[in-house]
């Protein structure tokens, strides 16, 4: 009887080797059963092989092999013929069969000898309904323990701060101000130009709607009290959450990864006070003085519109700016430092909860940025609304 | 064991330079079939850089290298990819891609170039895993899960996945413990003999030149110092050849080696 793996299937095999699947077979001699192996046992007719080799499980085992045709063999080849025969048979057989190099025969027992009993997977399969519903169940746990975590560190870092602030020794002067340089001055160029360019987007839409009623002259007012109250802080804070907050992240979880954070911790050095609070200090100290910037870039943007284009004198835009109420800008300007908090707390926090991995570094960063610019709107939308009831 | 045919690899005047700081400045090396060859050499001798010159992740500044015959940096893109198909490389810290388990890792190749089903492809990847020793429970793990150790066997399960007829290694016992550095000589060999590998490997472990290497090359003053069986390396007359094989680690190793 004899079993032929047939023309290979893959693609791959007809390009690479103008060789031949191997072959197996059984046949009848004095000497029992013997099975002839032939041909070329090597990876690019693997499942040629397979076939031919799954066909042949069926059959009583033989007593004696026969490798005087084969050709080539690898470790493919060889796994196949080792799951074929067992370890024990291929280990007695082999030692007498005819034309098994030394080498090949090593092979063949080298790959016998590893044990391929793949560890049966548990395939559950749960019902739909079911599933979806332990899915939200795991998702409202995840946020829960999220929101324990975030005050927990919040907790940490603020006991931290009181812990230092009567011992300006340990105040990281240094690297406070090397903090604000990296996400106050390096951030100024990206937020000038935005909130520019929202300023002028906002006049444009401003004179649009206001045309309507004759009312274009309100242009200035709409920006000057939309950029002052909450475009001017919102913007900066989504900015610095997307550009800072990550960057914070990603450094604090490579020095996790790098088990930089553990060599802190046994020099009996604090990373809390060392690499988390002057983080934090700088965002609060560069988020306010940002805002200000941005809101003057709006206010030049929607300026800029309604002078050049819907014919405002400029000293009547002056005047209008001039007009707006101070608390405007003072209730606009005094969420900033809770954003900053914020932002810089999440940051920290996932990058201390990242693993070992690259991979992991990366998920947080990702989970660090979505979670800061939501904690930005959502705190933004509270303020508005205890603004608006307390009529400031 | 001297010249024996054409060399698989073979490094001809080679110059690697970092900006101003030149790492190798005419270096030659070859490496035969079925031999294990030995790198050695102190910190900063560039040792790695050699080993990505050869597998083409390093373009040098002059210089030739020619794996099996070719020069890997002046084929086209797919004949370079036939070529590197046939070379296992396993990377210090092991370079597994985290995002994948172990099986998988292996599997990758078997499944992007040898055309197999995914079920194939993770049956034969169960073989290597245990061809380099580790457990098949060990398939289903994230590298982030393994130890050192494991990193390691796994890395080289992944190098082994194509059959390749050259393996590169980077500090391959490195960070394990003797045990499993010793298993791991022996895994070597025992891999050497049945698929008759050719082994670039670059070492500090003194265990391991005894044990493994045909021949040894001393890295030293940008070039090869010494390149030749393990005896006629040791000695040479040069201070740093001296105290390597002859400080006490080195009497160590060699008298462990010489009563097996």
């Amino acid at each position: 009887m004899t079993v032929n793996g047939g023309r290979s299937a893959s693609a791959e095999a007809n390009a690479t080797a103008a060789t031949s699947p191997g072959r197996l077979s059984l046949e009848r001699t004095e000497r029992g059963l013997v099975l002839a192996v032939s041909g070329h046992w090597t990876l690019p007719h693997f499942a040629a092989l397979r076939r031919a080799v799954d066909q042949l499980k069926q059959e009583p085992p033989p007593a004696a092999l026969d490798f005087a045709g084969l050709a080539d063999l690898d470790t493919a080849g060889a796994a196949l013929l080792a799951a074929l025969l067992g370890r024990e048979r291929l280990r007695a057989l082999s030692a007498t069969a005819p034309g098994l190099s030394g080498e090949r025969r090593a092979l063949l027992l080298a790959v016998g000898e590893a044990p391929t009993e793949t560890a049966a997977r548990p395939a559950r399969r749960e019902n739909t309904i079911i599933e979806l519903l332990a899915r939200i169940g795991r998702a409202m746990e995840t946020v829960w323990r999220q929101i324990v975590t975030l005050l927990g560190f919040m907790g940490l870092v603020l006991a931290t701060l009181l812990r230092t602030l009567p011992r300006p020794r340990r105040w990281r002067l240094t690297s406070l101000v090397s903090q604000i340089e990296q996400t106050g001055l390096n951030a100024v160029p990206i937020v000038a130009l935005l909130t520019f360019m929202v300023g002028a987007v906002v006049a444009f839409l401003g004179a649009t709607v206001l045309n309507n009623f004759g009312a274009s002259i309100y242009t200035v007012d709409l920006v000057a009290y939309s950029f002052m109250r909450e475009f001017g802080v919102l913007l900066t804070a989504i900015m610095l959450a997307g550009r800072t907050a990550s960057a914070f992240t990603a450094q604090l979880g490579s020095m996790k990864a790098n088990q930089e954070l553990d060599a802190l911790r046994v020099q009996g050095l604090d990373p809390i006070e060392m690499l988390v609070l002057p983080r934090i200090l700088a965002l609060m100290i560069t988020l306010p003085m940002l805002t200000f910037l941005a809101v003057l870039c709006g206010l030049i943007g929607g300026g800029a519109v309604a002078v050049l284009s819907l014919d405002i004198p400029t000293t009547r835009f002056f005047d209008i700016v001039s007009e707006v109420p101070l608390r405007h800008y003072l209730v606009g300007l005094s969420k900033a430092p809770f954003f900053a908090f914020l932002i810089g707390l999440i940051g920290c926090l996932e990058g201390f909860k990242a693993g070992a991995s690259a991979e992991s570094v990366g998920n947080h960063t990702t989970s660090s940025v979505v979670q800061s610019i939501f904690v930005v709107i959502l705190l933004d939308a509270l303020a508005a609304m205890f603004f608006m009831e307390m009529g400031w | 064991m001297n010249a024996r045919g054409e060399p698989i690899i073979e490094v001809r005047g080679l110059v690697n330079r970092f900006g101003d700081h030149v790492v190798h400045d005419g270096l030659d090396l070859e490496l035969y079939r079925g031999e294990i060859l030995g790198v050695v050499g102190g910190s900063g001798t560039g040792k790695s850089v050699l080993l990505r010159s050869i597998i083409g992740l390093q373009r040098p500044a002059a210089g030739t290298v020619r794996l099996f015959g070719e020069d890997l940096h002046a084929l086209p893109p797919h004949q370079r990819a036939r070529l590197e198909r046939r070379c296992g490389v396993l990377f210090q810290n092991g370079a597994l891609f985290s995002s994948l388990t172990v099986i998988e890792n292996i599997a990758l190749p078997l499944i992007e170039h040898a055309g197999l089903s995914r079920a194939d492809a993770e049956y034969l990847a169960g073989v290597k895993l245990a061809l380099a020793g580790l457990p098949a429970e060990a398939g289903d793990r994230y590298p982030s899960e393994l130890s050192g150790g494991m990193i390691k066997r796994a890395a080289l399960a992944r190098a082994l996945a194509l059959d390749p007829a050259l393996l590169f290694l980077d500090e391959p016992t490195a960070g394990l413990d003797p045990i499993s550095a010793a298993a791991f000589d022996q895994l070597l060999l025992t891999l050497r003999a049945a698929f008759g590998l050719t082994v670039f490997m670059v070492t500090h472990d003194l265990d391991t030149l005894y044990t493994t290497c045909d021949r040894v090359a001393v890295l030293s003053r940008k070039r090869v110092l010494v390149a030749g069986p393990l005896d006629t390396v040791a000695a040479t007359d040069d201070a740093w050849v001296q105290e390597y094989f002859h400080g006490p680690r080195g009497r160590a190793a060699q008298s462990a080696a010489r009563s097996t």
